[in-house]
C-alpha cells in the first residue's frame, strides 16, 4: 500500500489573542503547527501502513516554514515528506491549492489512498481535500469517522475500502474502489504522540522540496494568478451583545434565567 | 450568456429539508437584484411533490432529476447530474447548503468546472456596478470576516450555513415550471456501493438543526451531572452540545462537539453550562441568536458573547432551574386541560 497524507501548516489557534481595544486578531509571533485535524489523517495512515505494509508520504504546500508541519508528521512515523514551496504559489485559493497539490501527487507516483483532515483550523473551508480528489478523478469520501475494512490491490484484483461517513442523519456506510481520497473527522482515532526517537528521526530526515518548475506548472495555474476567487475586503465582526451579568443567589439567578426565557418566548 | 441564480435543494426520504427554504429566501434577494430567475435543482427518487413545494416557497423554475439511484446521497451520480445540468443551462450563481452533502458536492463540482467556491458564507450580496456575487464568510474562528468574489469564472459558487437566515414562507398560489430532466443511464453510474445508514443513537445529537442547544463544559464537574443537562435539553426541546474538553474526557460523543474541531451551530438559544469559552469554542457558537451562559468564573470568556451571563455554581443553579421549568410546564398543562 502506498498512502499519501496531505497536511497544512496553520497558526496555533491556542495562541491567537484578540486585541481588546481594537477587536483585531493579534497575529504577530503566533507559532505555526500542523493543522490539528490533519493529525487524525496521519494517524489513520500510520495504522493502515502498520497493518498492510508499504509506504506513507506526507505532502504539504506553504512557506518554507511549513516544513515544521511535515516534521511533526515525520516524528509520528511517516516515511517521507514533500514540501511544495515557491513564492509563485502564494495567494492560492482552494482551487489553485488543490490544482498544485494534484500536480505533485501525479509526480510522486501512484498512491492507493490519499488521506486529508476534514478542514484546516485557519481557513476552515474543507474544500481542498474534495477538490484534490476530483482533480485526480478519484472517488471522494468525506467526513469519514471509521474505516471498517480495506483490501489493497493484489495480483490484478483491485483494492477496496469500506467506511462510515458522519452525516447529519447518521453514519452512512459505503464502499469504494481504490485508489480513493478520504477526508477524516476527529472521531476516527486518537492520534499518537511523537516519540523521542521519532523526533530525532524527523530532524535528520531530509524534506524534499518542489517548486513551480519541478511541477511543470505555469504561473497562471497556481498562486493568486491561478485562483478563481479574490478577497475584496477583510474586516472584524462586532462581537457586541449587550451582556447582562447576574451575580446573585441561586434562587435569584434562576429567576433571571426564567425571565429571560419568557421574554424571548422560549418557554 | 450565463443566466439565473440556482439553489441546490436538499431532501431526505422525499421530504425537503428546511435548509432548502433558507437557500430560497437568500437566493431570492440575489435573483431580484439581478433581475434573473431563481431556480432550484432537486435530485432524488419519487420527489415530484417536493418539486412543487420548492415553487410554493419561491422558486420560478425547478430542475428535477428523479431516479432510483438518487434516493440516497451518492457523490458520483449527484455530481454527474449536476455537472451536466450546469453545463447545459449555465447559471450565473449556485448556492448550496454547508451540510455534509453540500460541502462534498460543491468542491467536487468547482474542481471539475474550474471555478471559485466560497465555503460557509454568512452573507451574500450582489455588487452594484458589476453584478458580481459578494460572498462574506468568517475565518480564523470567526474573528475575521472576509468578502470574496469570483470575477471571471462561472458559475460563482457558495455554500451557506444552515440556520443563517429565515426560511422563505410557503405560498400555494405561486406558480412556476418544473423541468424534468431525463438523463441516460450512464449518468447514474457510481463507483460507490451504498451499504446503508446507521442512525445516531441519541436523539439529542442533531445540534445543527436544533432551535435550542444546551451545551455543557468541564465545569459540570462529573459525568453523573450530565443528567441535569439531559433534563434541561428535554424541557427546552433542545439538543445537547459539548465543549471539546467534555468530548475528550469521553463524557459525550464527538457528534455533540461544538467549535473549531467540531460543529458550528446557530440556534435561537445557546445555553452554555460550565463552558469557559475558549476561542475555538466561541468559533462554533457565536452565530447563535441568544446566548445564556452560566459559569462560576466571572472572568470566563463565554460571558463576552453572552446576552445573559450568570455567575454561579451549576450544582446549585441547574437543579433549581429544572424544578422551576418542570412546575411551569405542569401549570401550562393544567391550563390546557382546563380550557
Amino acid at each position: 500500500m502506498r498512502i499519501l497524507v496531505a497536511v497544512k501548516y496553520v497558526p496555533d489557534t491556542d495562541e491567537i489573542r484578540i486585541d481588546e481595544t481594537t477587536g483585531t486578531v493579534v497575529r504577530e509571533g503566533i507559532p505555526g503547527i500542523i493543522n490539528p485535524l490533519d493529525l487524525y489523517a496521519v494517524e489513520e495512515g500510520l495504522r493502515l501502513k502498520e497493518k498492510w505494509g508499504g509506504e506513507i508520504v506526507a505532502l504539504s504546500m506553504g512557506p518554507p516554514k511549513a516544513a515544521e508541519a511535515l516534521r511533526e508528521a515525520l516524528s509520528m512515523g511517516v516515511d517521507r515528506a514533500v514540501l511544495l514551496t515557491d513564492g509563485r504559489f502564494a495567494g492560492s485559493d482552494t482551487w489553485a491549492t488543490a490544482n498544485t497539490l494534484s500536480k505533485a501527487v501525479r509526480k510522486l507516483g501512484h498512491f492507493d489512498l490519499i488521506l486529508c483532515g476534514e478542514r484546516a483550523t485557519d481557513g476552515e473551508t474543507g474544500q481542498v481535500g474534495p477538490e484534490l480528489g476530483a482533480m485526480l478523478d478519484l472517488p471522494v469520501i468525506t467526513y469519514v469517522s471509521r474505516i471498517e475494512d480495506l483490501r489493497p490491490p493484489h495480483g490484478g484484483e483491485p483494492g477496496w475500502i469500506r467506511c462510515c461517513r458522519l452525516t447529519e442523519e447518521g453514519y452512512q456506510r459505503l464502499e469504494a474502489p481504490l485508489p480513493a481520497l478520504l477526508t477524516v473527522v476527529k472521531e476516527i482515532n486518537e492520534p499518537r504522540l511523537p516519540t523521542f526517537r521519532g523526533k530525532s528521526r524527523a530532524r535528520r530526515t531530509e524534506i524534499k522540496v518542489l517548486s513551480l518548475e519541478d511541477l511543470a506548472l505555469s504561473p497562471q495555474e497556481t498562486g493568486l494568478q491561478g485562483s478563481p476567487t479574490r478577497v475584496v475586503k477583510v474586516f472584524y465582526p462586532s462581537l457586541a451583545r449587550d451582556t447582562v451579568i447576574v451575580a446573585e443567589s441561586p434562587e435569584k439567578s434562576v429567576e433571571r434565567i426564567i425571565d429571560f426565557l419568557r421574554e424571548h418566548q422560549l418557554i | 450568456m450565463d443566466k439565473g441564480v440556482w439553489i441546490i435543494a436538499e431532501q431526505w426520504n422525499g421530504k425537503l429539508k428546511k435548509v432548502s427554504f433558507e437557500l430560497l429566501s437568500r437566493a431570492r434577494r440575489l435573483a431580484d437584484k439581478l433581475g434573473d430567475p431563481l431556480s432550484a435543482v432537486l435530485l432524488g427518487y419519487q420527489v415530484e411533490e417536493a418539486a412543487q413545494e420548492l415553487i410554493y416557497h419561491g422558486a420560478d423554475v425547478v430542475y428535477l432529476v428523479d431516479h432510483p439511484k438518487l434516493f440516497q446521497f451518492d457523490p458520483d451520480p449527484y455530481v454527474s447530474c449536476l455537472e451536466r445540468l450546469i453545463r447545459e443551462e449555465r447559471p450565473k450563481i449556485i448556492v448550496a447548503a454547508a451540510t455534509t452533502t453540500g460541502r462534498t458536492l460543491m468542491p467536487i463540482l468547482a474542481a471539475r468546472l474550474h471555478t471559485g467556491l466560497t465555503a460557509d458564507c454568512t452573507d451574500l450580496d450582489i455588487e452594484g456596478k458589476t453584478g458580481l456575487l459578494l460572498q462574506t464568510r468568517p475565518a480564523i474562528g470567526g474573528n475575521v470576516m472576509a468578502t470574496i468574489k469570483t470575477p471571471h469564472h462561472r458559475p460563482q459558487m457558495a455554500t451557506v450555513r444552515p440556520r443563517s437566515c429565515k426560511p422563505s414562507p410557503r405560498d400555494p398560489s405561486r406558480s412556476g415550471e418544473v423541468i424534468v430532466k431525463d438523463y441516460p443511464d450512464e449518468i447514474f453510474a457510481s463507483r460507490f456501493k451504498l451499504l446503508g445508514l446507521e442512525k445516531l443513537r441519541e436523539e439529542t445529537v442533531n445540534i445543527e438543526d436544533a432551535e435550542v442547544v444546551v451545551a455543557v463544559g468541564k465545569g459540570i464537574g462529573k459525568p453523573e451531572n450530565l443528567e441535569w443537562i439531559r433534563e434541561l435539553a428535554e424541557l427546552l426541546n433542545g439538543a445537547i452540545g459539548a465543549s471539546r474538553a467534555v468530548v475528550d474526557l469521553g463524557w459525550l460523543s464527538y457528534p455533540h462537539q461544538v467549535g473549531l474541531s467540531g460543529k458550528t451551530v446557530s440556534p435561537r438559544l445557546y445555553l452554555a453550562c460550565g463552558i469557559s469559552g475558549a476561542i475555538q469554542h466561541l468559533a462554533g457558537m457565536r452565530g447563535s441568536e441568544l446566548v445564556v451562559a452560566i459559569n462560576k468564573d466571572p472572568r470566563a470568556q463565554i460571558f463576552k458573547v453572552a446576552d445573559l451571563g450568570v455567575i454561579g455554581d451549576l450544582t446549585e443553579i441547574l437543579p433549581r432551574l429544572i424544578q422551576c421549568l418542570k412546575s411551569l410546564k405542569l401549570k401550562s398543562e393544567v391550563r390546557v386541560k382546563e380550557s
